[in-house]
């Protein structure tokens, strides 16, 4: 997301990293050229042009960032999760996969457990096959893979828009519009959301939105998760807003005639930018857990449909006997969760570094 | 989880209570002679061999014997439960006029007076049923038991329905004048229902509308049980229940447990069924289902539920001959099958509903619930268990594994290339959803696109799939069912779910919403006929006419897979109740 550079500049406190010969400095009120155009160059005559060259605040983060060798692992595993998911329905296609089709003659039916050890492995099912029905576990995670994060994308971008709206609005206008919408947080917030979520997937499940089948279990679950996790976004805005309404870049604004949308849009939002990436990041995960709680609670997604979380609830009966079924889906919904907290945990550091 | 519907009867029936008798209970009996894959056991007892005999026999008197449960019942109160494995255990405290004789398999469907000196005498047709108490029945307070409280424990559970609603109401539909009886909370009058009389003490005489043969099935349930009106506090009865049987109540913890004492007030002269072996019988309730299958392969405690062991219990049990031998494999009196909507199109079209039949591969199926040890592949309404069982399979297909040439075919008949419907599955029974997954993935091969929806159990009939209105907005086509009979008749089994008069519009158990005349005449007809051979070739016909119209897809006859505890004694798998065991006369090796 590029940043607007005025606003930005004027948004965020100069930084000045501690490298040696390298002096960066923002400016300290907003103006309408680019970043060198601010500096104030009385100072730096007669320094070497290419040594002073400015960095904008994205570049200045990107460094920091990079640095950090944990949170990059947990941007490549993020990286690579998505072109999976993006890509598996394709892929599925390309090789012939079919996460529905059963392979029953590889289940022993007096047991319900797929024949020979480690829950079927072989050649064609390299991570073996599920019980009961013999569907191919591979195939189901990747399946599950976009299910995952359609839903965990879904509804976080839901919830950081409504979040985001309702808190620059509460903490620009302030008074009773603040009120208002203050309380209304309160109260979202006051919800025990996971019954809650149970509830209203149970009953959205005969029909919403005009939608059937897995559209509508999908579209259900973004909204049932990112509906109820607004105000958490909306209250960081909020009070970021609170700061930023009084800076002279917000007055000067006014001043020469901006209206209230104007303002909130181009002068505020963007300044907001970062703290909304880097807690997106950081909800991704707590969404996909969500999405992964409630289809192993049997309100999500629906069978046949494969998601990491309906797996894990079909594993349960299993687990003593066929602990790989278990296994496999956990780890996927493990390994990404981690990777995405690594990443937003980086990229926090790398915004925000008084935060750290 | 996995393979515990929770049983029986009242799988589908608290939803049917209310409205209607439901079917319940009593399932049909199993066939000791269905097992035949136990050759490999030498050890003492072997696998099914409580289907066949009693098991561990013994006279020893003493110990405790425990009952564990993993939810709670509906009521132990005689009158207000629906629970096949209440049915069972209640008799320990409370005796009903008849009841089934403790045996092995279909041994278990024999009736025998327990109350009553013995079986019932028609007369009128079968219009009047007239039934004589034995004499010196005491309560445990010793106070006389007499036929007025019979009659008063009947009008109770089946007549006052705001205040006990749990159980089925057969009386109330069956005797005269039932409909204009408001039952003794609210009809104060000394007389009650006036179609049940009671000349002396030791006699009572029930008055029908219509002729019904299967009169002694009914009066099994424990709802004839006596309960003296003086001690009746309504739905708070089931706290100081008055025992008439081998045992009373010495504790009753709501949702926790309950414990039971041997009753001195009770004869063993009046009774020739129980024989009070053990001291004491625990039940406890809410126990985690794996802590139970522990507890039974331990020897301790008894599966009060009797639906089986848990799937990877399962797995275990059947992985070593040893344990194997352990176990009892056997019908549990129930079908398995799906429903389907002929009032939701495309289905209304016969040719339709023959493609459905076709296209599923029951054998898939029966894996997906667990393969031949939790059902045999199903092909007709009426289980093997139940009189008037005729094999046959109408669609018939190669190693079961469905007809996609044929199934195609009659589509095209029906005028369509594709169907997009909804099929629907209770929540809370794993095995439903598998079934239900299973089928989806058939009916995909030959074009027909159905998606799953799951509704919750306890109102799948009160709200859901029991609500025509419901099924025919949402285009909910099939219909996950399980059914198994209040007796173990033709009749016992069918009324409730190819009765077309019995379509309510709620808690309707008719699924298929199936009205065919002739089957309705069939019914009536059969239940008025005093010959049971006639009679069961009449059940015999209705099923046939019922497959030839496709209205429900038979998929498994239910089997359970109980675990023997070692160390309880005179274990017999009843068929009169589910497979379950007959829990009047265990006792225990242990002190």
């Amino acid at each position: 997301m590029q940043v607007n550079q005025a606003a930005d500049s004027g948004g965020r406190r100069p930084v000045t990293t501690g490298q040696r010969g390298r002096v960066t400095v923002t400016a300290p009120i907003e103006t309408t050229g680019a970043a060198p155009e601010a500096q104030p160059e009385a100072v730096l005559a007669g320094v070497d042009k290419g040594q002073i060259e400015g960095r904008s605040l994205g570049q200045i983060a990107w460094t920091r960032f990079k640095r950090d060798k944990v949170a990059v692992a947990g941007g490549v595993i993020v990286v690579l999760l998505i072109l999976v998911a993006v890509l598996a329905r394709p892929i599925q296609a390309m090789f012939g996969l079919d996460p529905n089709a059963f392979h029953q003659e590889l289940i022993d039916p007096n047991t319900s457990l797929p024949k020979g050890g480690l829950g079927g492995m072989s050649a064609d099912h390299p991570l073996g096959v599920d019980p009961k029905f013999g569907r191919d576990i591979a195939t189901r995670i990747l399946e599950g893979s976009w299910v995952s994060l359609v839903v965990a994308f879904g509804a976080t971008i839901l919830s950081n828009v409504i979040g985001a709206i309702m808190g620059v609005v509460a903490g620009y206008y302030g008074g009773r519009v603040d009120s208002i919408i203050s309380r209304l947080m309160d109260t979202f917030l006051a919800f025990p959301l996971l019954l809650f979520a149970i509830a209203i997937s149970a009953t959205l499940q005969g029909g919403a939105f005009g939608l059937e089948g897995l559209p509508l279990h999908l579209s259900v679950l973004i909204f049932v998760i990112g509906f109820f996790n607004w105000p958490y976004l909306g209250r960081i805005v909020r009070g970021q807003t609170l700061a930023l309404r009084e800076r002279e870049f917000v007055d000067a604004s006014r001043g020469m005639g901006a209206k209230g949308p104007y303002i909130l849009f181009r002068e505020l939002l963007p300044n907001l930018v970062g703290p909304i990436i880097v807690y997106s990041t950081l909800l991704i995960p707590t969404n996909i857990l969500f999405e992964a709680s409630l289809s192993f609670l049997g309100v999500g997604i629906q069978p046949p449909q494969a998601s990491w979380g309906g797996m894990l609830r079909e594993a349960v009966t299993f687990y003593e006997v066929d602990p790989q079924y278990m296994i496999v889906p956990g780890l996927a919904i493990f390994v990404t969760v981690l990777a995405f907290n690594l990443l937003g945990d980086g990229l926090r550091d790398a915004l925000d570094p008084r935060s750290r | 989880m996995e393979g515990n519907p929770p049983i029986m009867r009242r799988s589908a029936l608290a939803a049917v209570a209310a409205i209607g008798s439901a079917c319940l209970l009593v399932a049909g009996c199993s066939k000791a002679d269905d097992n035949k894959n136990d050759d490999n056991n030498t050890k003492a007892a072997g696998a099914n061999a409580a289907t066949k005999d009693v098991v561990n026999a013994s006279t020893k008197k003493g110990g405790t014997v425990t009952y564990e449960l993993s939810d709670v019942p509906d009521s132990f109160d005689p009158g207000n439960t629906y629970y096949a494995y209440m049915y069972n255990l209640s008799r320990l405290y409370a005796r009903p006029l008849m009841t089934f004789q403790p045996g092995a398999g279909e041994k278990g469907n024999t009736l025998v007076p327990d109350l009553a000196a013995s079986k019932g005498v028609p007369s009128d047709g079968g219009k009047t049923w007239t039934y004589k108490l034995r004499s010196g029945l005491k309560y445990q307070d010793g106070s006389p038991i007499t036929s007025k409280d019979v009659k008063y424990a009947v009008e109770r559970s089946n007549f006052a329905r705001d205040v006990l609603s749990l159980g089925p109401n057969y009386f109330q539909q069956f005797m005269a004048g039932g409909d204009k009886y408001k039952g003794p909370y609210k009809d104060k009058s000394a007389k009650g229902l006036s179609s049940i009389e009671t000349p002396d003490d030791t006699t009572i005489v029930f008055k029908l509308k219509t002729a019904f043969q299967e009169f002694d099935y009914l009066v099994a349930a424990p709802q004839t049980a006596p309960v003296p009106q003086a001690k009746d506090t309504g739905v708070d009865y089931v706290k100081n229940i008055v025992s008439s049987g081998s045992y009373k109540f010495q504790s009753y913890s709501e949702g926790k447990q309950a414990v039971l004492v041997r009753n001195e007030n009770w004869d063993a002269k009046t009774d020739p069924l129980r024989k009070q072996y053990p001291d004491k019988i625990v039940v406890n309730l809410k126990v985690n289902a794996e802590t139970i299958d522990k507890d039974v392969l331990a020897g301790d405690a008894i599966d009060l539920g009797g639906t089986g062991v848990q799937a990877a219990t399962q797995a275990q049990l059947l992985a070593s001959a040893d344990k194997k031998a352990g176990t009892d494999n056997t019908y549990g009196g129930r079908l398995v099958y799906m429903a389907i909507n002929t009032k939701v199109k495309p289905f209304d079209k016969v040719e339709c509903r023959k493609a459905v039949q076709y296209a599923i591969d029951k054998v898939s199926v029966q894996t997906a619930e667990g393969g031949p040890i939790r059902g045999d592949v199903a092909s007709t309404v009426l289980p093997p268990d139940i009189p008037g069982y005729e094999k046959s399979d109408v669609y018939a297909s190669a190693g079961n594994k469905g007809d996609a040439a044929k199934a195609k075919e009659q589509l095209k008949a029906c005028g369509k290339s594709s169907i997009s419907t909804n099929i629907s599955a209770r929540s809370d029974r794993p095995q439903e959803i598998d079934a239900a997954t299973a089928i989806i993935n058939s009916l995909k091969k030959v074009g027909i696109n159905a998606s799953l929806k799951q509704y919750p159990s306890g109102k799948y009939f009160t709200d859901y799939a029991g609500v025509p209105k419901f099924t025919e907005k949402q285009n909910i086509g099939l219909i996950m069912m399980q059914w198994g009979a209040d007796w173990p008749s033709g009749y016992g089994f069918l009324q409730q779910i190819l009765n077309g008069s019995a379509i309510g519009e709620s808690g309707n158990t008719n699924l298929s919403q199936y009205d065919n005349k002739d089957v309705n005449a069939l019914l009536e007809k059969a239940i008025g006929t005093e010959d049971m051979t006639a009679r069961n070739s009449l059940y015999t016909e209705i099923d046939k006419k019922t497959m030839d119209d496709a209205v429900l897809v038979p998929l498994t006859y239910f089997k359970v897979l109980l675990a023997r505890p070692q160390n309880a004694t005179n274990l017999v798998s009843t068929a009169a109740f589910s497979g379950q065991y007959d829990y009047l006369n265990i006792g225990t090796t242990k002190k």
